[in-house]
């Protein structure tokens, strides 16, 4: 049962603020610095989750194989490879580094 | 506007992100189940939270005992950014009121990252259009498979699966570091979202995170007013 409160909550919460940012009068975009913002925050949110999701387990940092799948996927972006090359090299490096003992 | 790139070439962009990040819901199914979630509870919250990075943080909150509210709380505020990605979102798909209920929830990382790479409106909600509709399809049903499929597949961190959901947010940022305040931004959110995880509740390190924005921005504006006189 807990789980469904959390479930639902979570559901109504997460959709609320899509949908808010969807409402909001386009005027309110058209200042410049404005504009430069909503552009950078992106880029923010992204490069600390994709840090937080390879360093951390929960709230406990530590460096395991998932860095070295990470380097795989940068070296992948890199040299252009497709999307799913990047995702693949990354799974296959760290599946590959644990196996090895890392 | 500019001529822009043809409308394959959108859709194929649009198509790899799909597919790609459609099916790491399979890595979803598989850590939602193995964390003690029901198979109806796991394709729930792909159905209707829809935010993978959210979801994650639900399903390992409750896992680690968390209570429903808190664990929520942290998934609320992954959530957050999703606000964001709309206000740009809005302004360059230009949707009648109508059909923003809709839409809204497929805003999310992706869609926006591929939406905002294109050139043109046409190109903008094309993008968004194939990118939501492809990643909705797949990741639902990569959910159910990984779901059924979690006691099959054992231990799903000795397959490396746990590296796909950063390897996803990496590629979808490598292209925005276009220029040295994105790099500086990026680096600062770095900094803050891994330094702060230790200290903050779950989900708030990212948020601060994001405050790298308007930091730097301000930081710059600051530097910039000085040299001027």
């Amino acid at each position: 049962m807990n789980a469904w409160i959390a479930i639902a909550l979570t559901a109504v919460g997460c959709y609320t603020v899509k949908l808010a940012g969807l409402m909001v009068p386009a005027g309110a975009l058209e200042r410049p610095l404005v504009r430069r913002l909503a552009a950078l925050l992106p880029v923010a949110l992204l490069a600390a989750l994709t840090a937080q999701q390879t360093f951390a387990d929960g709230r406990t940092l530590m460096l395991d194989a998932r860095a070295a799948g990470l380097a795989a996927a940068a070296v992948a972006l890199l040299l252009r490879a497709p999307f799913l090359l990047v995702v693949a090299a990354a799974v296959v490096v760290t599946a590959g580094t644990r196996a090895l003992g890392g | 506007m500019t001529a822009g790139k043809p409308d394959a070439a959108v859709v194929r962009d649009a198509l790899g992100v799909g597919i790609a990040v459609g099916l790491s819901g399979f890595a979803f199914g598989v850590t939602s189940t193995g964390g003690g979630l029901t198979l109806a509870q796991t394709c729930a919250l792909s159905l209707l939270v829809f935010t993978g990075a959210s979801q994650f943080a639900l399903v390992g909150a409750l896992a680690a005992g968390g209570n429903p509210f808190t664990a929520a709380a942290g998934a609320f505020f992954l959530g957050v950014r999703n606000a964001f990605y709309g206000l740009r979102l809005s302004q360059l798909l230009a949707l009648p009121r109508v059909l923003r209920p809709l839409a809204a929830q497929w805003v999310i990382d992706e869609t926006t990252a591929v939406a905002l790479a294109q050139p043109t409106r046409r190109g903008v909600r094309i993008g968004f259009t194939v990118t939501g509709l492809t990643l909705y399809v797949l990741w639902n049903l990569t959910t159910l498979l990984g779901a059924l499929g979690a006691e099959a597949i054992g231990d799903t961190d000795a397959w490396g699966l746990d590296a796909a959901g950063p390897a996803v947010f990496l590629a979808l940022l490598a292209p925005m570091l276009t220029g040295a305040v994105e790099r500086l931004v990026a680096g600062l959110a770095v900094v803050l979202g891994v330094g702060l995880l230790p200290v903050l509740p779950a989900g708030l390190p990212v948020l601060v995170a994001a405050l790298a924005a308007p930091a730097v921005l301000w930081a710059r504006g600051h530097r910039a007013g000085k040299g001027g006189r």
